[in-house]
């Protein structure tokens, strides 16, 4: 009768607590929907492809002795690959070349039509990057070689003419372009795997302590304790429905940046559950510690804020936490979160297995399993 | 089970308990027959909860001893939450989880199933909320859950902390009547808190009644309403005006015991024929003109009111 484990209890306990926890219409919306959303949201705004906007000069014809030349074959490129953008004045009209770049992002040339001197003027103002010289029949580009600005807006412009022809007082480098848009290095894949630990931290946080602080102020901890349940199983109850929870939230949110941004798990899947599950077993040990006490929900809210707060700014979720004074560095990495964020991110993308998580993993579980010692012993059920 | 063998089934000798300002407890010893009812009667602030929570080893005494069917809270605890019952004083228990569900947890903390959960349904007469959330349940609905719980284990020992406070009649007479049939059925012996004299009264084969801390009087209630002191109650109002504060004299042979309001008041009388007639020349004598007088059996209330000068729900 008075063994440790009632599996009869347990079963029951978890059956009550699941059934609790689904028939809160909240628990869909901010436990799936909610991520997921963030995903979407977060994902497309940082992996939009961006637009450059680059102004040059072309130098009109100048009066100059040896007016014989009449090729301009910078002028003719420009009548074929751009649109004449007119002016209010008669004859005063400038250029706009747009090129599409699904790969490294649109670029949008701008040629204003100018004297030399003029365009000197622009050029040292820095409105202009590049001036672009056709007047003697061949194309010259004049820039400013230390500009890495107008080193790109040559280079750039000189692969959209694309004309063997041309000539520049610049020797051009040809190799080709390989843009780092594999999956592993966008936006979204260092998104997902803060998405997923946060959702962990969240929800173990809120929904753990939560539960505990609210039943606690009911009297309903007071209640259940008064039969021969056994107190250790409820939060098992507890803690299990949680963690179960959070891996259908979790897997739902992999699935659907699978299918819409093509994310990829590079490392090991194994190591990725056994990081996983430590980290949820972190949390739900800090989460019991947190409301191991209080019965009002208010205070109960102030705890939770001071261990979610600090973790969600530093622990590089949204953002690398490298920007960080470096003197902080050692701290923010042993959080809880960063060292599951920082496994889970390495799984993802860098390819991490076994060997790179099992240390985080181990830490994880012992400081779970610690905060939960430590909550159970000083545990009020009254 | 041997339980029962013994002739007092909760024993409490000299129990003591304070919290940070207030002695709640201040020395009390109470014992329950095995089979019996017993009512803690008092007002608020008593200290009923605080004695029933010590008897149900959620609160520990300060001082004294407490053992239920021969065994103490320490050492015992896995057993003794196995032979007693209890409904605390405004347990809420998970709002979106239905009746049965309910009931099913707590009767697995017992190993128990369905079955069970079906009798304690019946029992309790919940048959139709059966499939309701908690929640929806009514305020009598709900406490008949909260008894139905305590009874799942089918406990020797049943400890109910204030079962019908703020239910409507019906509701009441509804909770009542379940514990009726459980007291025909003589194999639970039951400590029941309250400050309804009446629901002492029919449920209970022993009251004792509470107030700040200790036990004033207890008895059956025969026993109580039994004058010892041979006093009778007269209750009077008086003529277009409130009882005046300072009636009480102690040139009077009689105590006359004013309700707050001032409306009504009572006269504890010994000897009718000698002291009616003595309380109207003084009644006239300070100028006052009776409205109503009437002289009737004592109550639990008026019992109250001697020992404390106060109403119990006062």
């Amino acid at each position: 009768m008075n063994s440790i484990f009632r599996p009869y209890q347990l079963l029951h306990l978890t059956r009550a607590l699941a059934l609790e926890l689904l028939r809160e219409p909240g628990v869909l919306f901010w436990g799936i929907v909610f991520p997921v959303l963030m995903a979407l949201g977060l994902g497309f705004a940082f992996t939009k492809k961006p637009v450059t906007v680059r102004k040059v000069a072309v130098i009109e014809s100048v009066a100059r002795a040896d007016s014989s030349v009449t090729t301009r074959p910078f002028h003719n490129w420009l009548e074929m690959n751009s649109i004449r953008e007119e002016k209010k004045a008669p004859d005063d009209y400038s250029w706009k070349a747009e090129f599409k770049d699904n790969q490294l992002g649109d670029y949008i040339f701008l040629f204003y039509r100018m004297q030399w001197d003029e365009a000197m003027v622009m050029l040292k103002r820095g409105t202009v990057s590049l001036i672009v010289d056709d007047s003697e029949g061949k194309t010259e580009y004049h820039f400013d070689p230390l500009s890495s600005e107008a080193h790109l807006t040559y280079m750039k412009l000189a692969a959209f003419t694309g004309n063997d022809s041309v000539t520049v007082n610049q020797s051009a480098a040809q190799a080709s372009v390989r843009p780092m848009t594999v999956p592993g290095t966008r936006y979204i894949d260092f998104l997902l795997p803060g998405l997923i630990t946060m959702g962990v931290m969240m929800s173990c946080m809120w929904g753990i302590s939560y539960g505990i602080i609210e039943k606690r102020s009911k009297k309903l901890l007071r209640r259940m304790v008064a039969t021969p349940m056994k107190k250790s199983h409820f939060l098992i109850a507890l803690i299990t429905v949680r963690i179960v929870m959070n891996f259908i939230e979790a897997i739902i949110l992999i699935l659907f940046a699978m299918l819409v941004f093509d994310v990829k798990i590079q490392g090991n899947i194994f190591s990725l559950l056994a990081v996983y599950f430590a980290g949820n077993v972190a949390f739900s040990g800090i989460a019991v510690f947190v409301s191991s006490h209080t019965s009002n929900t208010e205070v109960g809210n102030g705890l939770i804020n001071v261990v979610v707060m600090p973790m969600m700014v530093l622990s590089g979720i949204f953002f690398s936490y490298q920007n960080f004074p470096g003197w902080s560095l050692p701290v923010i990495r042993n959080l809880p979160l960063t060292m599951m964020t920082d496994g889970v991110r390495s799984i993802f993308n860098e390819g991490a297995g076994f060997t790179e998580v099992t240390i985080p993993a181990i830490i994880l579980f012992a400081t779970g399993a610690a905060f939960f010692a430590a909550g159970l012993k000083i545990f009020r059920w009254y | 089970m041997d339980l029962l063998k013994d002739e007092y089934i909760i024993k409490a000798t000299e129990v003591r308990k304070s919290f940070k300002t207030v002695q709640a407890v201040k020395g009390v010893s109470m014992a329950v027959p095995a089979g019996k009812f017993v009512a803690l009667l008092g007002p608020n602030g008593a200290g009923k909860t605080t004695m029933v929570e010590m008897i149900e080893g959620i609160q520990k005494p300060d001082s004294g001893d407490i053992s239920i069917a021969g065994r103490r809270w320490k050492d015992n605890e896995d057993e003794l939450r196995r032979i007693i019952g209890i409904s605390l004083q405004e347990t809420r228990f998970i709002d979106k989880l239905r009746v049965t569900e309910t009931l099913l947890l707590f009767a697995s903390f017992f190993g128990l199933g369905k079955q069970r959960v079906e009798e304690i349904i019946e029992l309790t007469g919940l048959q139709e909320k059966r499939k309701s959330y908690v929640v929806n349940l009514s305020g009598g609905q709900r406490q008949r859950l909260a008894l139905g719980l305590a009874l799942i284990n089918k406990p020797a020992v049943l400890l109910l902390d204030e079962p019908t406070t703020g239910l409507d009649p019906n509701a009441r007479h509804e909770i009542w009547d379940i514990l009726k049939t459980l007291r025909s059925a003589g194999n639970t012996s039951m400590i029941l808190t309250t400050h309804y004299m009446e629901e002492a009264e029919t449920l209970c084969d022993h009251i004792i009644i509470m107030d700040n801390g200790v036990i004033l009087k207890e008895g059956s209630t025969e026993q109580l309403l039994e004058d010892e002191s041979g006093e009778k109650t007269v209750e009077f109002t008086l003529d277009n005006m409130l009882i005046p504060g300072d009636l009480n004299r102690p040139e009077v042979p009689f105590r006359i015991i004013r309700e707050a309001s001032g409306e009504k008041a009572r006269v504890m009388i010994k000897d009718i024929d000698t002291e009616i007639p003595l309380f109207l020349s003084y009644i006239k004598e300070r100028g006052l003109q009776i409205k109503h007088m009437e002289c009737r059996r004592r109550t639990l209330d008026d019992l109250f009111i001697s020992l404390t000068g106060r109403r119990i729900n006062e």
